[in-house]
């Protein structure tokens, strides 16, 4: 059902190889919605992308405030995109507190598309603008396109007996038809969206489609944009794509994991930012047998998801920011009792309420170390946001196999962003075997182990293998509370050599050398791939080696992660944190690896990165 | 084992050692939490529940060790989340019987927050609550239920914290059973639990329980034989409310409110007759009638009604989900919404 690319019928037509767009505007003006409709038509086309959503915290800030600008970056090329962009080439600015906030992220030379309507005294007041920036130089060296859009949309939809305030409302929908003219983008896909979205509401519907049309048919016919640009599709492997945010990846990964297990997903969570997207998605497909609870606080979501797990379900929960202290006294309780259980943590800036809608690395060792005692736990990292379907997978089958709380690090920009993802075979998913106990006579030993050092599972309802566990110190074997000294010894060490041990079960770390005699490697982890990616192309296309390797399960680490680290000259870690992974491979390896670390609660931008290592290899 | 794998002829001939685990109670000698240990392992077989589907669950405090010693499954959690764990078990599988076993400390004070929602949820699971008013297993701190003045190791100069009335927070909570026994009298204790493994839904009973090494004597006004006969206010369904080997009632006094008087000098008409299915407000005033056993106290069930229990509720909900969208199929999950084909 790929759609084709609208050509002008008056206009020339240019040829540019990738596009960055900043949408931004008010919280109330409906920014998200317009970059996920052009991301949409965008991907329909074949065009490779990757998205940036930018919000503030607040629902909705004072209107016309800085503080309320709420923005959406994409970044379309007609070949492999790993980041959405440094700076845009394009703003669309709704009113003067966007323009004010996002100019410094526009590049130099680059077009501002402006509300002119919304840039009164007024509102140029709100922003902090003492005089008008479109007038008084502040945009020199930029291309300015002043379109009244609030007014045109007002008149396109004035015979259709809306409200003043809903057509209004519509504006962010000429916008989209604008910039859906400029880059060519299908308009069927649209309007098929309206129709799905306010399809019960005809005023609405209506008024919404005028606006997109008063938008497209504006850039078509004036005479302000001189000429369309078309970015052509991006060479793709055969297949079905869709686009995907991650928090939809991760839902149905989960998901997918508790089909190819048989084993049903049970889901506790708390409200909390950015984490409760996860519990939205997955409350929509109870069809799945998905059981979703929206507990009393995180530690009850905590405890309902273990309770879950001992009865035989994967136990999830899910959260961000402070509710992984909350959670980590349960999580030292799972590791115990080692049952299986996911611990999603969607990391935002910190600490404390810290910055909840923007992004960080900043939980890496609270996963690894945040619980007393020695309690050590299977850490894995998406590196995209489709790479989140497979993760989860990956987690649930650890958990199952090794019977062990697995914490998955996600992030607010992979929850977010969304980029296309070329569909899996379903029947071609990995299976996993939950090998639920069942009684054989002799005398049940709930702390027994397998080859992989996991206990058996054996749920209640079962006959013959009736038990007791908790957070008592267990007796090797017989799961009988136990304070021996020696024993405690050795269920400290088998509960550390039973996670280390499920490096076995991972892939090597895999180097990307292309010349073999790299001097300098770039290890990340987590959502910094793209950027790092990136980063590497270029300081490549420049004649540097440099290798880049990136890291998947944190712990335990892929067995040849020590002969890789200290086998370069150099190695750089890019980290949204102050070097946390950074630590864990110095501790660990004795390897000489630097950090650059970026706690801006934005992505690191492409450019910075390739200064870095440009720096770091030529000084 | 009670039975072998997969035999359950063995339902009628289970006996209270199919209950029992191999596991040495190491309780201090004296405890009330033997009484009801024996109570509860005594009637067990009387429910016809096999130990395979049985789930006892606990926090942390002396209570917690309960779970060892039942030979059922058992699951000891941390401090106060038993409600939660059980929530978890009791909604992942609604066919199971769970038990939460948890003193005045970890329901009331670190847990309470998950005890209400439990209770509000109408989660099936029994919560017995062993009421001593004390923290035993740290030896001897003032507990959320202790008496304003209590002097203990931190409160030497003793309490200012005015102490919860825990059947009257349960009935606020919108638990849908309430009740109140006591460790020592192994009938009412028997009674009151059978009533609360037929409830469905969450069932909460306080059980005055003796600490006699931290707090010993709290409820001898109720718990002792002789002082008990004048001071145990006896709750039985659809009967007046009448004490003292039958000298005093609870009567409806001025204003509506209930008050113990003579039963000599009462107009039987005034005397409250007990309707644990009516609305909640009288059994909390029978709650409110005593602030803790040192006056005349109510025991028995304070309140029983029905309501849908949260495990069914999740379980139809699924169902219907089945039904409106079809049982889950991840192709069709995977390709909704805008597709596109490349080659």
């Amino acid at each position: 059902m790929a759609s084709r690319p609208t050509g002008s019928m008056t206009k020339t037509v240019e040829e540019r190889d990738h596009v960055v767009i900043r949408f931004a505007g008010d919280s109330g003006d409906g920014m998200q919605l317009t970059g996920d409709r052009f991301t949409n038509a965008t991907a329909i086309l074949g065009n490779d992308l990757a998205t940036l959503p930018d919000f503030p915290a607040e629902i909705r800030a004072p209107a016309g405030t800085v503080h309320g600008v709420s923005a959406f970056q994409i970044q379309f090329a007609d070949t492999d995109v790993t980041t959405p962009g440094d700076h845009a080439d394009v703003l669309v600015a709704m009113n003067p507190a966007a323009l004010r906030a996002d100019l410094d992220k526009v590049a130099r030379g680059g077009t501002i598309i402006i509300n002119e309507d919304s840039f009164t005294q007024r509102n140029l007041e709100k922003a902090g603008y003492a005089s008008d920036p479109t007038t008084d130089g502040t945009l020199d060296g930029y291309q300015i396109y002043p379109v009244p859009m609030t007014s045109i949309t007002v008149r396109a939809v004035e015979s259709l007996g809306v409200g003043k305030k809903e057509a209004e409302r519509s504006k962010n929908m000429f916008a989209l038809g604008l910039v859906s003219w400029m880059y060519g983008r299908p308009v069927d896909v649209t309007l098929r969206w309206l129709e799905k979205k306010f399809g019960g509401k005809p005023e609405i519907y209506e008024a919404n489609v005028a606006s997109f049309n008063a938008g497209y048919n504006f850039g078509e016919t004036t005479e302000l944009f001189a000429h369309q640009i078309h970015v052509a599709a991006a060479p793709a492997a055969e297949g079905t794509y869709r686009n995907v945010a991650g928090s939809q990846a991760l839902a149905w990964g989960l998901i997918a994991a508790s089909v190819r297990s048989g084993v049903p997903l049970f889901y506790a969570s708390y409200p909390i930012t950015p984490a409760s997207d996860l519990l939205h998605e997955l409350s929509k497909h109870k069809n799945f047998g998905v059981v979703t609870i929206q507990a009393e606080d995180e530690i009850a979501a905590a405890n309902m998801s273990l309770g879950a797990a001992f009865t035989g379900h994967l136990g999830v929960t899910g959260t961000s920011g402070p509710g992984i202290d909350l959670k980590a006294e349960t999580i030292g309780l799972a590791v115990i009792t080692e049952l299986p259980m996911i611990l999603v943590d969607v990391m935002r800036a910190g600490p404390s309420t810290g910055m909840p809608t923007k992004n960080e690395q900043g939980d890496l060792l609270a996963a690894m170390f945040g619980r007393h005692g020695e309690s050590p736990i299977p850490i894995v990292a998406p590196s995209s946001p489709a790479d989140c379907f497979s993760v989860a997978m990956e987690a649930a089958g650890v958990a199952i196999r090794y019977r062990t709380p697995v914490i998955l690090l996600s992030d607010s920009f992979l929850q977010n962003s969304s980029e296309p993802w070329l569909l899996p075979d379903v029947d071609a998913l990995p299976t996993i075997d939950p090998m639920f106990a069942k009684a054989n006579g002799s005398d049940f030993l709930p702390y027994a182990r397998d080859e992989r050092l996991a206990r058996p599972w054996a749920i209640p309802g079962t006959p013959g293998l009736e038990h007791r566990i908790g957070g008592l110190e267990r007796e090797d074997r017989t799961g009988d509370i136990s304070y021996e000294a020696d024993n405690h010894e050795r269920m400290t060490h088998i509960r550390r050599e039973k996670v280390e041990g499920i490096a076995a079960d991972i892939p090597p770390l895999e180097v990307d050398d292309p010349t073999g005699d790299a001097e300098l490697l770039v290890l990340g982890w987590g959502s910094t791939a793209g950027t790092i990616r990136a980063a590497v192309q270029r300081v490549r296309g420049s004649g540097d080696r440099v290798a880049t390797a990136h890291l998947r399960w944190l712990n335990p680490l892929p067995t040849n992660t020590g002969e890789i680290v200290t086998k370069y000259r150099q190695v750089l870690i890019p980290e949204l944190n102050s070097g946390q992974l950074t630590m864990l491979v110095r501790a660990r390896f004795l390897a000489d690896a630097k950090t650059f670390s970026k706690v801006q609660g934005l992505p690191i931008w492409a450019d910075e990165l390739e200064d870095a290592i440009v720096r770091m290899l030529h000084g | 084992m009670a039975e072998e794998n997969g035999d359950v002829s063995g339902v009628a001939t289970l006996t209270k050692k199919d209950f029992t685990s191999d596991q040495e109670p190491r309780w201090c000698p004296g405890c009330g939490d033997y009484a009801i240990l024996a109570a509860v392992q005594g009637f067990m077989p009387e429910l016809g529940i096999e130990p395979h589907n049985t789930v006892f669950i606990s926090g942390i405090g002396c209570s917690g060790r309960f779970t060892y010693y039942m030979d059922t499954y058992g699951f000891h959690g941390i401090h106060g989340r038993a409600p939660a764990i059980a929530t978890g078990v009791a909604t992942a599988n609604p066919d199971l019987h769970v038990w939460v076993v948890t003193g005045d400390g970890d329901a009331l004070s670190i847990g309470g927050n998950h005890l209400i929602h439990a209770l509000r949820r109408n989660v099936n699971i029994k919560i017995l609550m062993f009421n001593n008013q004390i923290y035993g297993l740290t030896k001897g701190q003032y507990s959320p239920t202790s008496e304003e003045g209590k002097v203990t190791k931190s409160t030497p100069f003793g309490s200012v914290d005015h102490p919860f009335n825990p059947v009257a927070l349960a009935l606020g909570a919108e638990a849908t059973f309430v009740a109140r026994t006591v460790d020592n009298d192994r009938k009412h204790l028997t009674d009151v639990l059978r009533q609360a493994a037929e409830h469905p839904g969450s069932a909460f009973v306080e059980i005055y329980q003796n600490c006699n090494v931290f707090n010993d004597g709290a409820f001898d006004l109720i718990r002792d034989k002789q002082q008990g006969l004048h001071n145990q206010i006896r709750l039985v369904d659809g009967e007046p409310i009448v004490f003292d080997e039958g000298t005093r009632c609870v009567r409806v006094g001025e204003n509506g409110r209930l008050e113990i008087a003579a039963v000599a000098e009462s107009d039987p008409s005034s005397i409250v007759t007990h309707d644990i299915h009516g609305r909640p407000s009288l059994a909390f005033a029978l709650a409110h009638l005593s602030h803790g056993p040192t006056e005349p106290t109510c025991i028995g069930v304070f309140h029983e009604e029905d309501r849908s229990t949260y495990g069914e509720a999740v379980r139809s909900q699924l169902d219907r989900a089945v039904e409106r969208l079809g049982p889950g199929d991840l192709k069709t999950l995977l390709h909704g919404g805008d597709t596109w084909t490349v080659g």
